[in-house]
């Protein structure tokens, strides 16, 4: 049981400098998660969802405390080994998509093959087997803004399960979509982490995203408070 | 690296119009710049081979006391003709000049002139010495140059009134006649000189057999040093040529910066505003696996790329235009006949492959340079506030 750990937090705490004191936003946080979980990290603002999604991401480190993803210590790593881990195992899905404007589909989608240096041809079916998973084979000589914000995200999930990685850390992927895209969106990463066996980890305050977790961990000023586990 | 410059080349090409506008300016820089070296080095080629067939040959032997630049030395720089130089003049290898002050009053006026003797049968010089061989009742048959005609205000035909002193002093006075105008580019074979025929201006002189300059064509020879002779290299004879070129492409280097400058403060300006912009980007790349500083290597690849896009712009519409020049020339807009040096109306470009590469390569190291060092602000960039676009 211990193996399928692919994520360990021990004694978390993040503290920013605020002038001259600072300010704690995660306050001694214990968690794991498993392979396969389709997970929310919930709360208000300033609860510390995105701060503890940026550390699990390997783009900030601990204040104190412990944080082991995918068997490396995200305080110890350097720049070099936090890119490599991010680059090979993790995948990333934005608020505001943070697409390439001036890259076409295929090419948003492309991208991270190409930092992992595989060869044109694998890097064509890959991508464009993602672009089946998310609907967007019609789309795929378009740049973002001649995209609707749906079509967007869509791209940027795509992008981020392109290669398939063990983590995906989406960090408010609704909050600038309408209802219908929401569920639209919602549903494609449910089926890809049942397919794929994909580990999510959302922050998000969206009650259609909280309506889609299996596991809702409840965030409140840098603490959690509340942990639920929902059977299907 | 061939990631980055892919990147970087998708990057450009979809920034569009604002990558144009950089390209376009710095295109421009590497033709202008490229064109007036060009014209300087043509300049240079094309006033050394003029003043090789017009003045100097392949080198020259002045008699001692001889100062082009003193006339007062004029009256006493000559002697007898060596005589190791005896077969070299018979087989026209060698041409021997005698110069002598003297004054020319044309419709009553009076001017200084250097009155030079030349042989009408040299082949040496391109002057037209072969009109002196002829007998013009009792006038003296004289060329000049198209500069000193228009100067004097005389044409081919027309008669002058020389004077001069022979060579125990006494003065003397003739009419020439005027049996050619001839142009050339070198102003020192034009302003202020008569040509004569060596054997006639010895005659006026009282002079047999001397001269003041003895100039070869075979540059292949070891020359011999010649007692009351000096000997002078071409390099000797073109030095003033090399210093006014080197001055000339120094002046001119500090409208290369300027340009250059231009270029580089678009390029800035477009570096800078792009790491604002592009904080979402930036954070972006760093998300999806590169490190910050693989980031500011691709920012400045990117700048880099401005410089090869430009040189392959300047390549498809700078080499038709440098050729054309370089086949019709450069017609300066003023009259340079009285600019005292050695330079056409007309210049045609001469480039070079070190040119062309050297202008390439410095402008590329330039622009990799302004492109990196706003880039390095993205290496202290936190990636969680960049992705956000929250740096101020």
């Amino acid at each position: 049981m211990e193996d399928s750990h692919i994520i360990k937090i021990n004694g978390l705490v993040k503290k920013f400098p605020m002038g001259k004191s600072e300010f704690t936003a995660l306050k001694g946080i214990d968690l794991t998660f498993t392979q396969g979980e389709f997970a929310g990290l919930v709360g208000p603002s300033g609860s510390g969802k995105t701060t503890m999604l940026n550390i699990i991401g390997s783009l900030d480190v601990p204040s104190t405390g412990e944080v082991t993803v995918l068997g490396h210590s995200i305080g110890s790593l350097n720049a070099k080994e936090a890119a490599l881990l991010r680059k090979e195992s993790m995948g990333f899905i934005f608020q505001s998509y943070n697409l390439f404007g001036v890259h076409t589909v295929f090419e948003n989608i492309e991208f991270p093959l190409l930092l992992l240096k595989y060869p044109a041809a694998k890097r064509k079916t890959m991508v464009m087997e993602a672009l089946e998973w998310l609907g967007l084979t019609d789309k795929i000589k378009s740049k973002p803004p001649q995209l609707s914000g749906g079509e967007c995200q869509r791209v940027a999930i795509a992008r981020a399960m392109v290669k398939r990685p063990s983590l995906v850390l989406a960090d408010e992927p609704t909050a600038n979509l309408d209802a219908a895209n929401s569920h639209n969106i919602l549903k494609s990463m449910e089926k890809l982490n049942r397919e794929l066996k994909t580990t999510f980890l959302f922050a998000t305050h969206d009650e259609k995203v909280i309506s889609y977790l299996r596991r809702k961990i409840s965030l409140n000023d840098g603490m959690v408070v509340n942990e639920e586990t929902i059977a299907n | 690296m061939k990631l980055a410059f892919k990147l970087a080349y998708r990057n450009l090409i979809g920034a569009g119009l604002r990558t144009w506008l950089n390209v376009i300016v710095l295109s421009f820089s590497f033709l202008i710049i490229i064109w007036m070296k060009g014209i300087i080095t043509g300049w240079d080629h094309q006033a050394k081979v003029d003043m090789t067939n017009w003045e100097i040959g392949e080198g020259q032997y002045w008699q001692k006391d001889y100062d082009p630049y003193d006339p007062f030395t004029f009256s006493d720089s000559h002697a007898p003709i060596p005589q190791e130089f005896s077969e070299e003049i018979k087989s026209g290898d060698m041409t021997a000049t005698l110069v002598a002050p003297g004054t020319i009053y044309p419709q009553g006026r009076l001017q200084s002139v250097m009155i030079r003797g030349m042989d009408p049968h040299q082949s040496v010089f391109l002057l037209p010495t072969r009109k002196l061989d002829t007998v013009i009742g009792d006038a003296i048959p004289s060329v000049i140059g198209s500069g000193m005609a228009k100067n004097l205000d005389v044409a081919a035909g027309d008669r002058v009134m020389i004077q001069w002193r022979d060579a125990d002093g006494t003065f003397d006075a003739s009419e020439i006649y005027i049996t050619d105008i001839f142009s050339a580019n070198v102003a020192s074979v034009d302003q202020g000189q008569i040509f004569l025929s060596l054997d006639t201006l010895e005659a006026m002189l009282g002079l047999n057999n001397e001269a003041t300059i003895l100039t070869y064509t075979n540059s292949e020879t070891t020359r011999p040093e010649v007692e009351g002779w000096v000997h002078k290299t071409k390099a000797d004879l073109t030095s003033q040529v090399d210093e006014l070129i080197k001055v000339k492409s120094k002046g001119s280097s500090f409208l290369y910066i300027i340009l250059i400058m231009l270029a580089m403060l678009a390029i800035f300006d477009t570096q800078v505003l792009s790491i604002f912009r592009r904080q979402k980007e930036i954070g972006t790349y760093v998300a999806l696996g590169y490190t910050r500083r693989q980031v500011v290597g691709l920012f400045t690849v990117e700048g880099t790329m401005y410089a090869v896009l430009a040189a392959l712009l300047s390549a498809a519409y700078g080499i038709p235009f440098l050729a054309w020049q370089a086949h019709v020339g450069w017609t300066m807009p003023m009259d340079v006949s009285e600019f005292g040096m050695a330079i056409a109306q007309t210049l045609y470009p001469v480039y070079s492959a070190g040119l062309v590469a050297g202008t390439v390569l410095i402008i590329t190291i330039v622009t990799a340079l302004v492109s990196y060092w706003p880039s390095r602000r993205i290496a202290k960039m936190n990636p969680t506030e960049a992705l956000r676009g929250k740096i101020q």
